[in-house]
């Protein structure tokens, strides 16, 4: 992992200062609202419906225990002894005083984490393939790229105004978990005649106008990664809309310029600046590399492995839900699932974490990940251990074997907390689970993505879910309306709007017709919803979710 | 004819605490609605979300919302108001609590 050096430090705590003193003149009335406001947002401080809302970045969603004990404390000192996991590898603590916030974030130094850039129009918090480092199918680990790209882009002075907000994410595997192709930039490493590189996507992002990402550069050699981001962020910078909030994203720019015209720009000012970049980047590169060297990977028996998987269902259940494939040999990928049917998605108590960081310390080589579906990632855990860590996470309700499942459900905050929800997110979550839960036929319905925003924002990623809901204010009532087919993946697809919304009441039964229309059409227990909407298309499912205007019709 | 109007209160949030309040017959700032003067005519309102506002040592994003008057004094009519004035669904949290320690 990534350790702070002298410069990193003074760094932080030069900003934390800054942002202490800003905090003391809006208090002492020195400073306007209008003047703090981009003050307090470069330092991930929103003011939400019912408190402030400090958003702390976890860089390429990596935690050491340490860290994680950290998020704890803060949960438990400044909040209400908990935090909240989003779709952006971050946390967000939901009642913080304004007065505490520059002492939190001391406390984040401390352990070297930060909440900068974690709003703004900057470049966010970069995300990366939650399982960095530990699966088979990966050129490379990406947290290094990521890494450089986080150190560069942290206080660059060219990108603190760009025309909105630039989120970049990367990804070493052929299986995209980042959702690379959602993303502003979208970086996929590739390897050609034993050269490292990238495929570079631009211009892809969800929102009120979703868009899959173009292929601007199909292999990019890894050297030249910095020049040909800046390339990209100063095209868009100078091209992009300023007029319209709602277009001066880098989709839209993409869009109503076309990827060709955006390439040009680029590739000529990138042959511009390349030979400014004169390899202290990679010198860099080189060095972070060498902090993110494999674990040194155990060689035990699995026995005590075996013999759980053998003796108890509950373990079993779990073991084949919750665990992954890792590539060192009896090694297996944890997933913790944040997702207990009727709790809050992404949602974890002071306890929890710091269970969690104990058991990344004790058997996972100290790492713990956040994924962008909300949930905890032990990354590298010998499977003999796997016992012990789930009777573990049983004690702290954290064991719930449901990863991938229908009530793994991505949740945003929706209107329970957020100010520019239109609708609320989290109670739809928390009922859909909980039916499904005593209808005992989630592990029968198998791979289903639930993802819910709850407003047009859409940080919910309901486009790129099997089954999305989006949470809209129709006429002064919640109303939610429902979209099919999304993908998230390397095959990823916006998903199609069903038809008319649904009322708070309806929307847990509209989905289990959807569900039941599944059950009955799939051609095997293999074949998953997605699938089977993709062989049939949208017909029979929209026949399931609106019965009467099939009746009507016949 | 001009549209009828729809009485309401100036609400904002706490510039330390950030949480809802609402503004007063009495030029102070209270954590309950019923508590809220009801404006009931949009010069009125307009001024009153002025004086708000002016109180930027205080209050962040003062507005007006729109309220029905009943036996308990000014309710939301929108239901983000609604929430505003209890707090979360998914945890005890927030206004509901706070109330109900204070009582």
């Amino acid at each position: 992992m990534y350790s702070y050096n002298e410069f990193d430090k003074a760094f932080l705590a030069e900003r934390n200062a800054q942002f202490r003193a800003q905090v003391e003149r809006r208090i002492d009335g020195s400073l306007t609202e209008d003047e703090f406001k981009p003050l307090r947002l470069m330092n991930g401080l929103y003011l939400q419906l019912h408190a402030y809302m400090l958003r702390v970045a976890i860089p390429y969603g990596t935690l050491n225990s340490a860290q994680m004990r950290q998020l704890a404390l803060l949960a438990e000192k400044w909040d209400k002894g908990y935090g909240h996991f989003t779709t952006r590898q971050n946390i967000q603590y939901n009642w913080p005083a304004l007065r505490d916030v520059p002492d939190m974030l001391d406390a984040l130094a401390e352990v070297g984490l930060h909440a900068i850039q974690t709003s703004g129009n900057t470049i966010r918090n970069v995300t990366a393939d939650h399982f960095a480092g530990a699966v088979a199918d990966e050129i490379a680990d990406p947290r290094p790229v990521a890494e450089l790209i986080r150190q560069w882009s942290t206080d660059h002075p060219e990108f603190q105004f760009l025309g909105r907000k630039f989120k970049i994410a990367v990804t070493g595997a052929e299986h995209d978990r980042a959702v690379t192709r959602a993303h502003d930039i979208g970086l996929r490493m590739l390897s050609r005649d034993g050269q490292r590189g990238f495929e570079v996507i631009v211009g892809g992002g969800l929102g009120r106008t979703p868009m899959i990402g173009k292929v601007i550069n199909d292999f990019l050699p890894e050297a030249d990664l910095l020049p040909y981001l800046e390339a990209i962020l100063q095209t868009y910078n100078l091209l992009g809309r300023r007029d319209n909030k709602y277009k001066a994203r880098i989709k839209i720019t993409v869009h109503e310029n076309g990827i060709e015209k955006i390439r040009e720009l680029t590739e000529a000012r990138f042959a511009e600046i390349r030979p400014e970049f004169k390899g202290t980047d990679q010198d860099v590169l080189a060095e972070i590399r060498g902090m993110f060297s494999n674990p040194a990977f155990r060689n035990v028996p699995e026995d005590a492995f075996h013999a759980a998987y053998d003796a108890d269902p509950v373990f079993r259940s779990w073991a084949d839900t919750n665990l992954s494939e890792h590539k060192a040999p009896g090694y297996a990928i944890v997933s913790i699932s944040l997702k207990a049917h009727g709790k809050t998605p992404g949602d974890a108590t002071a306890e929890q974490m710091r269970v969690m960081a104990d058991l990344a310390a004790q058997y996972a080589h100290d790492e713990l990940r956040i994924s962008h579906e909300q949930n905890v990632i032990l990354p590298h855990v010998h499977k003999s251990d796997l016992p012990a860590i789930h009777a573990r996470l049983r004690e702290a309700g954290l064991a719930t074997a449901n990863i991938g499942l229908i009530s793994d459900i991505i949740a945003c905050p929706g209107m329970d907390y957020c100010a520019l929800a239109t609708a609320r997110s989290i109670p739809i979550a928390q009922e859909i689970a909980v039916r499904f839960d005593e209808l005992k036929l989630e592990h029968d319905i198998g791979h289903l993505q639930i993802k819910i925003s709850g407003c047009i924002n859409a940080c919910g990623h309901h486009h790129v879910a099997h089954i999305g809901i989006l949470g809209l204010d129709r006429a002064g009532v919640e109303n939610y309306q429902i979209t099919l087919g999304g993908d998230a993946t390397e095959t990823a697809a916006i998903g199609e709007r069903a038809g008319p919304g649904f009322s708070a009441d309806e929307i847990v039964p509209a989905v289990e017709r959807l569900v039941y229309a599944y059950l009955d059409e799939r051609e095997s227990p293999e074949e998953t919803f997605l699938q089977t909407y993709r062989r049939l298309g949208a017909e029979p499912f929209k026949a399931a979710l609106y019965p009467e205007a099939k009746a009507n019709a016949a | 004819m001009p549209r009828p109007f729809t009485p309401k209160v100036v609400t904002a949030n706490d510039l330390l605490m950030g949480d809802v309040i609402y503004q007063t017959v009495d030029n102070v700032w209270s954590r309950s609605i019923a508590e809220a003067e009801v404006l009931r005519d949009e010069d009125t309102a307009n001024a009153r979300l002025a004086f708000g506002s002016a109180q930027a040592g205080e209050v962040v994003g003062a507005y007006l919302a729109d309220v029905k008057v009943g036996e308990n004094g000014p309710q939301p009519v929108h239901f983000r108001e609604d929430f505003r004035m209890t707090g979360p669904s998914n945890y005890f949290h927030g206004k509901q609590a706070d109330l109900q320690a204070s009582s």
